[in-house]
């Protein structure tokens, strides 16, 4: 019965999307969402959705995902809702499929728009966004197949991003300090422009399906986010994570070193107690196992295309500083800086970044990378660093710009190590394309991909056991 | 009798007794006695996780108890124990001409069990909350012993046999997230993870906890809270924490929250030197 309803479909068609989006959603967590539906009331959208939630998401950072897609399967609202329809229904000459955007009609919804972002409403923000869309963001007279409605086109149009500075000025009457007012206008703006994109998706999702959308339009958790796709706010988000993510990864560490503490057999102790037993060793003993700390040189490409991939995992491989016995960094463009001394325990992630970024102009004569020249200098500057008690972590694309690469120097500096390796931030299949020098480098020293927190969060964890 | 009838009785329930909970909690709560199952919820530390297991005690009168979690909790601490003084006694006093076989059947019955949270919590009658704190805590090993309880309500005692639930009790797990839990548990549990409430919820969280305490203060505690929330802090202020804050401005009769005062009472609800240093740069404190 309620198969024909299609409400099993969809609740499938859903659940597909999910799994494809990389949540694990198993079988016994679908007949548990299908029990919570039963026993939940219809009418209200959000308990709906609490319910989904509560049954199918069970890692927070999963859940923008879910919303996502939750909001294309089971959308706010069809069409324009029925808010869009009484509005249009009241003024004759728009109704009439007259002008909807007119210079007139971009100034009202404009000067809406800062009011509500001023409140900080959301309500009206929702609808705002879905009026948005209807009003700037349609592009009647497209082919078939090709989308009708754009986010693009209606955030150029309304440019909401240009009302921050009267948002500003409207916080820092309420007597908020400076920074303060313009980072929570940003992320006011931000969130508007978020839901403006999920509105437009909304009604492509509605004339094309939702697995559509669903393919092309759902970015990955934030875990499994490409350092080098990753926007502004995501990169905030990001370095929120680096601290629980370091919190985890220590706590992991110290379980595993409390059950590898028994080492190897003493051989003299356990005959020896076996004496008492006539002969029998019923009883082993065992050395105590030497702990052991990895000493870490890490040595970072900080031009522009990389430079967060080496922030994050030299915040993460301090954060994580008791777990090493030594650790020293060094940046690079093309020449080399030692930047150890900006990692002070317990220093403000955001000042530390902010220490780091400044301290970019050190590690460039020129400002082009190039690894050959940084190899070069590093031996020459800092031929202390490395010993045979350490490990040298090498973290870039290794895009070279066709420069010399030195790979003897590299070799030299491999050799001296105790281990070697290089992560290199970009997917393996564009190593050796361009300037890339992936190949060459990745044969003196193993090259390990590592594009996003979950890839870093491993590769951290083994170095350190 | 079912826990709630619905989220909307759930949650006004639970806010009879104080707890106040926004509509993804109450619907969480609500669909965690209906399906009878067991119920994880994640969060920062102090954002009431395990409020909200004794607030669902006091709403359905039911008995709360509670197993907290620690790194080398082991089954004696968490199932149950044989109480082997009492059964050497037992043995001791047995007639020397009893057999082994009877005395052996004898000490290991009901009388030598010692019981556990995990298997009290099973063998009530009376309706109970089980919370089992900071799940997290407890090595891997702990967590397959919870699978047989969380999915089918009943533990295995090789000497007794079964013991199955004769009433489902209504369980809630909290973590912190310090580590990941397995697959195996999570799937067991609902799932709901408890965040910062918003300014709204956040007033009306104060009020009810602190008596007599001025509205336009509460006003200026909240909006503090929220915009120190807003900086990237090592550990950010937690509801425990502004309740705290709340008490603190009571008892040093602190009747409006200006700058100085709050750079004077900013050690009640940060704990972190660099996160007092943003602060009070952040907020112009000085």
């Amino acid at each position: 019965m309620s198969a024909r309803s299609g409400l099993v479909d969809r609740h499938i068609a859903f659940l597909e999307a999910l799994r494809s989006a990389g949540l694990p959603v198993s079988l016994a967590e679908d007949l548990d969402a299908i029990a919570a539906l039963t026993a939940l009331d219809w009418a209200d959208r959000a308990t709906i959705r609490e319910g989904y939630a509560a049954t199918l998401v069970k890692r927070r950072s999963q859940r923008p995902t879910f919303d996502a897609l939750f909001d294309i399967y089971f959308p706010r609202m069809v069409g324009d809702g029925v808010h869009g329809r009484l509005e249009d229904a009241e003024p004759p000459d728009e109704a009439a499929g007259g002008v909807r955007d007119n210079a007139q009609a971009l100034q009202d919804f404009r000067a809406e728009l800062e009011d509500a972002l001023a409140d900080g409403d959301q309500e009206t923000l929702s609808r705002l966004a879905a009026e948005m869309v209807a009003r700037f963001g349609a592009m009647p007279g497209r082919g078939p197949g090709l989308s009708s409605w754009s986010a693009y086109t209606a955030l150029q149009r309304v440019a909401p991003s240009e009302l921050v500075d009267r948002i500003v000025q409207g916080l820092l009457a309420e007597g908020r300090t400076e920074e303060e007012a313009q980072r929570v206008a940003g992320r006011r703006v931000g969130a508007f422009t978020r839901m403006v994109e999920d509105d437009a998706r909304r009604r492509i999702a509605e004339e094309k399906g939702p697995h559509h959308v669903a393919d092309v339009a759902i970015r990955p958790t934030i875990d499994r986010l490409d350092f080098t796709s990753a926007r502004r706010a995501d990169l905030e988000e990001m370095r929120r994570q680096i601290y629980p993510l370091a919190r985890r990864l220590a706590t992991r560490l110290t379980k595993e070193h409390h059950a590898r503490r028994r080492g190897p057999l003493d051989f003299r102790r356990t005959v020896r107690a076996s004496m008492s037993t006539g002969g029998v060793p019923l009883a082993t003993h065992h050395r105590p196992r030497r702990p052991h700390r990895t000493e870490l040189v890490v040595l970072c490409d900080v031009s522009g295309s990389v430079a967060n991939f080496a922030q994050f995992t030299l915040l993460l491989v301090f954060a994580l500083r008791d777990q090493f016995q030594k650790v020293r960094a060094f940046t690079f463009i093309d020449h080399v800086h030692e930047v150890t001394h900006h990692f002070r325990p317990g220093a403000d992630v955001v000042d530390v970044m902010t220490d780091l970024a400044a301290s970019t102009a050190h590690a460039a004569l020129w400002g082009r990378t190039n690894y050959g020249r940084a190899f070069t200098k590093f031996a020459e500057e800092h031929p202390d660093a490395l010993g045979p008690k350490s490990s040298l972590l090498i973290l870039g694309d290794a895009r070279s710009n066709y420069s010399d690469l030195a790979e003897g120097t590299l070799k030299e500096l491999a050799d001296t190590a105790r281990n070697a390796w290089w992560l290199n931030p970009e997917h393996r299949r564009h190593w050796g394309t361009g300037d890339s020098a992936a190949p060459t480098y990745g044969a003196i020293v193993p090259m390990v991909e590592c594009r996003n927190l979950t890839q870093l969060g491993e590769f951290v964890h083994d170095l350190a056991r | 009798m079912p826990w709630f009838s619905s989220p909307s009785d759930a949650g006004n329930r639970l806010t009879q007794v104080g707890y106040l909970a926004d509509p993804a909690t109450a619907t969480t709560a609500y669909l965690a006695g209906a399906l009878e199952k067991p119920l994880l919820v994640e969060g920062p530390a102090g954002v009431g996780k395990t409020e909200l297991a004794k607030a669902v005690a006091r709403a359905t009168g039911a008995e709360l108890v509670r197993l907290q979690c620690y790194e080398g909790l082991d089954e004696a601490r968490a199932l149950y124990e044989w109480n082997y003084k009492k059964q050497l006694l037992r043995i001791q006093a047995s007639p020397s001409d009893q057999e082994w076989s009877a005395t052996h059947d004898d000490i290991f019955t009901e009388e030598f069990l010692l019981t556990r949270p995990l298997l009290t919590a099973i063998r009530r009658d009376e309706p109970t909350v089980l919370l089992i704190d900071e799940v997290d805590k407890t090595d891997i090993e702990v967590e397959g012993l919870l699978l047989e309880v969380l999915s089918d309500f009943q533990v295995t005692i090789p000497e007794l046999g079964t013991v199955a639930a004769t009433r489902r009790p209504y369980v809630v797990l909290t973590s912190n997230a310090s580590r990941e839990l397995s697959e195996a548990v999570k799937r067991r549990c609902l799932y709901l993870h408890l965040d910062y409430p918003d300014a709204e919820r956040e007033r009306a969280i104060v009020a009810s906890q602190v008596d007599g305490l001025d509205d336009r203060v509460t006003e200026q505690l909240v909006r503090t809270v929220g915009r120190l929330r807003e900086l990237e802090l090592k550990k950010a202020p937690s509801i425990a924490e502004s309740v705290d804050w709340a008490r603190t401005l009571i008892a040093l009769e602190i009747r409006d929250l200006d700058e100085k005062a709050i750079a004077d009472t900013l050690g009640v609800i940060l704990k972190h030197d660099s996160d007092h240093q943003k602060a009070v740069k952040e907020l112009r404190l000085r």
